[in-house]
């Protein structure tokens, strides 16, 4: 079995707001294990950034975790001091932020930005630390880089600023690479080029990544596991095949519905909005936008059901008294996709 | 088919330079000709800087064209003077803009944000009346009639967006713009939006040109699509030819760059790479949208139409 480097358990997280507290994250557990790489995907509001930053312990101020765990390696990262957090930042986690125009320090040089991790973490002298980032600047495909090193934030397009992020950010070996939303803020060709570098990159040096996004397409791509967020929970997760075949949560049977592929006429679009978390709903937060929404969902916040050993869904939908139901046909149509994978894999 | 369509907009060479004549020059948009029919969704696609943002502008007259012919409804826009000429011609054209939280003005309230157009042109005899055009035109997008006296905070981008379409649809437009109007919306909210704007159209005949970069989108709202990259249209077809049978190589690249949520497609997918370096120009052979088979445009030149005649038959016997 795969050496478990991450595990969350139970975390809650609080925002304190004039208007009164945010739950913004309710009781929410994954684990992450060597070298693979897990999706969190979710609407704005659903929590998917506050979890991350949580793991580098860089919550807002009006933040407050009311309860878990964060368990990295055997030592809990909600326990850390700051100090002991400055040293664990950037060596063995590091993270990559969605706009590469706002990451960069606009008045230092790209080659110090790159080094500083190393002087600050390995303690490697000036010369040698440059000389890695150079190293470091060819691998993620800057050319002319013995030129370049030289040069200031403003002097890159944005994907190759977004690739000397993921330079400075790969610069320690990290054992964990957050990566919120990376490729956001770029065009689909350059997209795909630095989503082709991070798995060329993973390979190369084994870390572990998280990857945070809204795109259903680059989740596709990227990740080996999903997990799927709404309203401060994850309410279904799984390998990546089990989310986008075999989906059980109304909730991601919605988001993979409201997609256009090539073949579609009518978007099924998820009616209203996420609910307010100032006041979450007490049972399944999905509740009110659910069109198979059952009473119980309103009282009772469902449990997570076995679908499989890698795949559960908290949906009530899969208790065994609950009614057989038919999900939308885009669904069923990746429902059979899923058996013929299965039954090819069995071959 | 959609040959003998009224044309509504007609876009003629038109050249849209900044800093003319300066070392900075940016021909941001450069000689590109296209038609949109009344009544249908022209797609206009590519990427940041490719001039797509520019053309809507110059066609809404937002800038003074360097060169070139914008005719709507057979008027040349660039010929309005007065300014009851440019009233008539907003009345008929409208705007949708990319970001919900910049473009409605934070100290007015949603009745008078909505109302604008209607104070503008007079179309209200008095104020109950425009109060009830308001709110009808709330519920019209999908708002609540209540929401009128609220203030743009009070609501999420999904509905701002709605606020947005309802401001555009006040002076009732023939012609709407729409500028990356679903970009800034979550994957389940941009679903809503566009089918709010393709059951308007239905219900109002609108025509749209949409501006998008998220190409699985423009293809499913668009009857036509256009490809641009730098300042340049490279392809002009139906959504699906251009979509499932793209002839010019940078379409064939940026549509393998969209990633598509099916992990089995994405295991085998091959990103098609682009070399723009074959696109120079030659003063005796130059390079403008031709047509391929019927209703399928690709820029090339002259010698390179058999190429493409020769791709698309390929294409054909595939199928």
């Amino acid at each position: 079995m795969a050496e478990r480097i991450l595990d969350v358990k139970n975390l809650k997280i609080d925002f304190h707001t004039y208007a009164g507290d945010v739950k913004a994250i309710r009781d929410v557990s994954f684990h992450l294990d060597k070298g693979e790489t897990l999706a969190i995907v979710g609407e704005s509001g659903s929590g998917k950034s506050v979890t991350t930053k949580s793991l580098m312990g860089l919550l807002a101020n009006n933040a407050e975790v009311t309860g878990g765990s964060i368990m990295f390696h055997d030592q809990d990262i909600l326990k850390k001091s700051e100090k002991e957090m400055q040293n664990i930042r950037g060596k063995d986690i590091a993270m990559i932020f969605q706009d590469p125009m706002t990451s960069l320090d606009p008045t230092m040089r790209i080659g110090q930005q790159i080094a500083e991790p190393l002087i600050k973490h390995k303690h490697v002298n000036k010369k040698k630390a440059w000389a890695q980032a150079l190293e470091l600047m060819k691998l993620v495909g800057i050319t002319d880089a013995e030129e370049r090193i030289r040069n200031y934030p403003h002097q890159f397009s944005g994907g190759q600023r977004q690739r000397i992020v993921i330079a400075i950010a790969l610069v320690c070996y990290p054992e964990i690479l957050i990566a919120d939303e990376p490729t956001t803020a770029l065009d689909v060709t350059i997209q795909a080029q630095i989503l082709e570098l991070m798995k060329e990159l993973q390979e190369k040096i084994d870390t572990s990544i998280i990857f945070i996004t809204h795109d259903l397409g680059v989740v596709a791509g990227m990740a080996d596991r999903v997990a799927v967020m709404y309203a401060g929970q994850i309410v279904e997760y799984g390998t990546v095949d089990e989310i986008f075949f075999n989906p059980q949560h109304p909730y991601t049977w919605g988001l993979l519905n409201s997609m256009p592929t090539l073949s579609s006429t009518k978007l099924e679009a998820i009616p209203g909005t996420p609910p307010d978390l100032l006041d979450p709903p007490k049972g399944d937060p999905f509740v009110a936008r659910n069109p198979y929404a059952m009473k119980i969902d309103a009282e009772q916040r469902p449990p997570f059901f076995k679908v499989s050993e890698t795949h559960y869904a908290a949906t009530w939908l899969l208790h065994p008294d609950a009614p057989k139901v038919t999900p939308p046909d885009e669904i069923i149509r990746r429902r059979q996709t899923f058996k013929d994978i299965m039954a090819h894999e069995a071959i | 088919m959609s040959e003998k369509r009224k044309k509504i907009l007609e876009v003629k060479h038109l050249k849209q330079y900044f800093n003319v004549g300066k070392l900075d020059e940016v021909k941001a948009v450069d000689d590109i000709t296209f038609d949109v029919y009344e009544g249908e969704t022209f797609g206009l696609v590519g990427e940041s800087g490719s001039g797509k943002t520019t053309t809507g502008r110059s066609i809404i007259h937002l800038y003074e064209p360097t060169d070139g012919s914008i005719l709507f409804e057979g008027k040349d826009i660039s010929k309005l003077k007065t300014k009851k000429d440019f009233l008539d011609f907003r009345r008929e054209m409208q705007m949708i803009f990319q970001d919900p939280y910049a473009s409605l003005n934070p100290r007015m309230k949603i009745k008078d944000i909505v109302a604008e157009g209607i104070d503008i042109h007079h179309l209200a005899k008095d104020d109950a009346e425009r109060s009830k055009m308001v709110e009808d035109l709330l519920e019209t997008v999908g708002l609540n009639r209540d929401h009128s006296s609220r203030y743009p905070h009070e609501f999420s981008g999904g509905q701002r967006q709605r606020i947005g379409i309802a401001r555009a649809l006040a002076v009732k437009p023939k012609f709407i713009i729409a500028d990356e109007p679903i970009s800034a919306l979550d994957v389940s909210i941009q679903a809503q939006v566009v089918n709010l704007l393709k059951d308007l159209q239905r219900e109002h005949g609108l025509t749209y040109l949409f501006i998008a970069h998220d190409l699985s989108m423009v293809k499913y709202i668009s009857d036509r699509i256009g490809v641009m990259h730098y300042g340049k249209l490279l392809e002009v077809g139906t959504a699906d030819e251009v979509y499932a049978h793209p002839l010019h190589d940078y379409t064939a690249s940026l549509i393998s760059a969209v990633p598509v949520p099916d992990p089995e497609y994405e295991r085998n997918r091959k990103q098609i790479p682009y070399d723009s370096s074959g696109e120079q120009d030659h003063p005796d052979n130059p390079r403008k949208l031709r047509e391929i088979v019927p209703g399928h445009f690709v820029r090339c030149t002259e010698d390179e139409v058999a190429g493409y005649r020769q791709k698309a038959e390929t294409y054909e016997q595939k199928a």
